[in-house]
């Protein structure tokens, strides 16, 4: 890849050209969009006469997709940083039940609620970020830690407050339309495909997603912070002897994670109109997975959030896309742990090949 | 200047201060004496190459004065005055930089993010304030090519870069940033002849442009050309700092590779013959 030329003049414009594929290659995110696109030919031609290809079957497989990929975007970052949260599914629970319990059974306005469900979640994610840094344990080891002690908690106080581990009537509270028209509400188009006139509803989660992994995005290759987050997941000690703040920095990266757990709980609770102790459960394995898929190595140092996108994306068609095809649901994971597999291997084809010494 | 004849034309020891010393410095790992009462002088300009086997204490001594570890006994100067580093930021704050074998470069990140890790340039205020990748490219294409490696893309990965060549960046960067002192380890230990020759052709520009190198290597035949003093460690002292006038390039070599002890070995092995 490297050439020695005698003259010294920069030749970018014809070397572009050539260096196109080589440069298309050495995107994390490459495999995931071509299994994102075959994933969608796959299913356009098995269910395509089903509805996997109407409106509203595309409406219905982004809406799953984007609330699992605000969470994957964020733990995509975590994961280039060279660190795990398994808590994120726990703090979706916790964070909102406090929505519910603070609004519902205390008569807060909602969007006082939030508020604290968000100054709760950044607390834990801290929490999360100070323990790894302090310890110098695995981060694998203490949010599986954090896991089970934050949804114990959430049942356990959920239990105690309320009786019981729902809690319903968030559509009631005070201030709930203000903060569903920016958590959850849906943008209708009349779905073409549909004989009985039924629209389309694309949610604003997916707006949130897109969002949020453009700031991601812009962050990681755009900033100085970016580079750092790169520099802690390829070699925490190298960085550090260059002046970077690696603690901060992954405690940081700890509280965006929580809140981006914060903010699929939100949208949850206000679409739902209710919480449930058992919210977001298993959430973290599925933003793990979309994350892998999309590119981003699991030792850290190497991946991308627009990857992440796009293994929500996948995640997201075949989790809805089975629906469409007939075939029990219950295939699902079978489906999703094969797709894990074959995609670390097709990344792991794709980056040797990228950065291998001439 | 070409290499070549930055190679050929040894810098002059002048009598101005020295940029780095050390006197009677020992350090001790518990019960273990890695260092003792070991006293060396570091001139603008020179290349200092640090010899002896392993086990000799190079390590203990670059590390010292590279900021990792602190010595227990002596002091430590920089441009005549005393120091005590905490850390190898607060050495490379003072203009020492140290690039070790395993070259601390990060295979997939790209040379330019690799390159400005940590000192990254920004363009714009507030938080529209960004890295310049366009600016850090540029500067890293020039670099490069000022010591002949002429990158395509300085956003390939660093992955891709020969071994010599990542040498040659590790240190460029260090240089760059301002290194008045360079403390190379091993750098050209795990490389072939030709990249070798990449390598020791840059120190050489190096030294032209007024930086002390300390060079640590296991290979008489790269020392000997480079190097324009020599100072030889053994058991955690030191047998003494020599010009090249003084310490001829085969008795060099035997120091270096142990000499009395290959002599003994080679008698052993003859026993196995018979």
């Amino acid at each position: 890849m490297v050439t020695r030329i005698q003259t010294e003049a920069p030749r970018d414009e014809r070397m572009l050209r050539e260096n196109l594929i080589g440069k298309l290659l050495r995107r994390p995110e490459l495999g995931a969009v071509g299994g994102a696109l075959l994933v969608w030919i796959l299913f356009a031609l098995v269910a395509g006469d089903r509805g996997f290809l109407s409106l509203r079957g595309t409406a219905n497989y982004l809406e799953v997709a984007s609330q699992l990929g605000i969470l994957a975007v964020a733990v995509a970052l975590l994961m280039i940083g060279g660190e795990f949260d398994l808590s994120v599914g726990s703090i979706i629970g916790a964070a909102g039940m406090a929505i519910a319990i603070l609004s519902v059974e205390y008569g807060w306005h909602i969007w006082a609620a939030i508020g604290v469900s968000l100054a709760f979640s950044l607390l834990v994610g801290a929490l999360n970020g100070i323990l790894v840094v302090r310890t110098r344990l695995p981060s694998f080891i203490i949010t599986l830690g954090s896991l089970f002690i934050i949804r114990g908690a959430t049942i356990g106080l959920t239990r105690l407050i309320t009786g019981r581990t729902q809690v319903g009537g968030v559509k009631g509270t005070l201030g709930y339309d203000s903060a569903a028209s920016v958590f959850a509400s849906t943008l209708s188009i009349p779905d073409p495909a549909s004989q009985r006139g039924l629209s389309a509803e694309f949610s604003i989660s997916i707006f949130w997603w897109l969002l949020i992994a453009a700031i991601a995005t812009y962050i990681l290759l755009r900033t100085r912070p970016g580079n750092w987050i790169f520099g802690i997941g390829g070699d925490a000690n190298a960085a550090r002897n260059v002046g970077v703040p690696v603690n901060r920095m992954k405690v940081i990266l700890f509280m965006a994670t929580a809140a981006s757990a914060w903010l699929v709980a939100t949208i949850q609770v206000l679409s739902a109109g209710g919480a449930d102790t058992l919210r977001g459960e298993q959430r973290e394995f599925y933003a793990i997975i979309a994350v892998v898929i999309g590119g981003t190595l699991l030792t850290g140092g190497y991946g991308s959030a627009i990857g992440a996108v796009f293994g929500a994306l996948t995640v997201g068609m075949v989790q809805q896309g089975i629906i469409y095809t007939g075939i029990d649901s219950d295939w699902f994971k079978v489906f999703l742990g094969a797709m894990l597999i074959v995609a670390v291997l097709v990344n792991n084809f794709i980056r040797k090949r990228a950065s291998e010494a001439k | 200047m070409t290499a070549e004849t930055a190679l050929s034309v040894p810098t002059s020891p002048t009598a101005t201060t020295p940029i780095l010393e050390v006197r009677r410095i020992s350090k001790y790992f518990g019960t273990v004496i890695a260092l003792k009462d070991v006293s060396m002088t570091l001139l603008p300009g020179e290349v200092m190459c640090l010899l002896g086997d392993n086990g000799a204490g190079k390590s203990t001594l670059i590390k010292i004065l590279s900021g990792v570890h602190q010595p227990d006994e002596g002091e430590y100067l920089v441009q005549g005055r005393p120091v005590r580093f905490n850390s190898p930021r607060e050495a490379l704050d003072h203009g020492i930089a140290t690039v070790y074998q395993d070259l601390a470069m990060i295979p997939l990140m790209s040379i330019t993010r690799n390159f400005f890790l940590g000192s990254e340039p920004t363009i714009g205020r507030g938080p529209f304030r960004r890295f310049d990748i366009r600016r850090a490219n540029a500067i890293v294409r020039a670099e490069l090519a000022k010591i002949g490696i002429d990158i395509r893309d300085p956003e390939q990965p660093v992955g891709t870069l020969s071994g010599g060549e990542r040498q040659s960046v590790a240190i460029a960067r260090a240089v760059y940033f301002g290194a008045q002192v360079l403390i190379l380890d091993e750098p050209t230990s795990a490389l072939g002849v030709k990249q070798a020759a990449t390598v020791l052709r840059f120190i050489a520009q190096a030294r032209a442009r007024g930086i002390a190198v300390i060079l640590i290597t296991h290979n008489p035949h790269h020392a000997y050309p480079i190097g324009d003093r020599f100072t030889i460690l053994k058991r955690g002292r030191t047998l003494g700092t020599f010009t090249k006038d003084e310490l001829p390039r085969e008795e060099m070599i035997r120091m270096m590779s142990g000499g009395e002890e290959l002599e003994q070995l080679e008698d052993e092995l003859q026993h196995y013959r018979a």
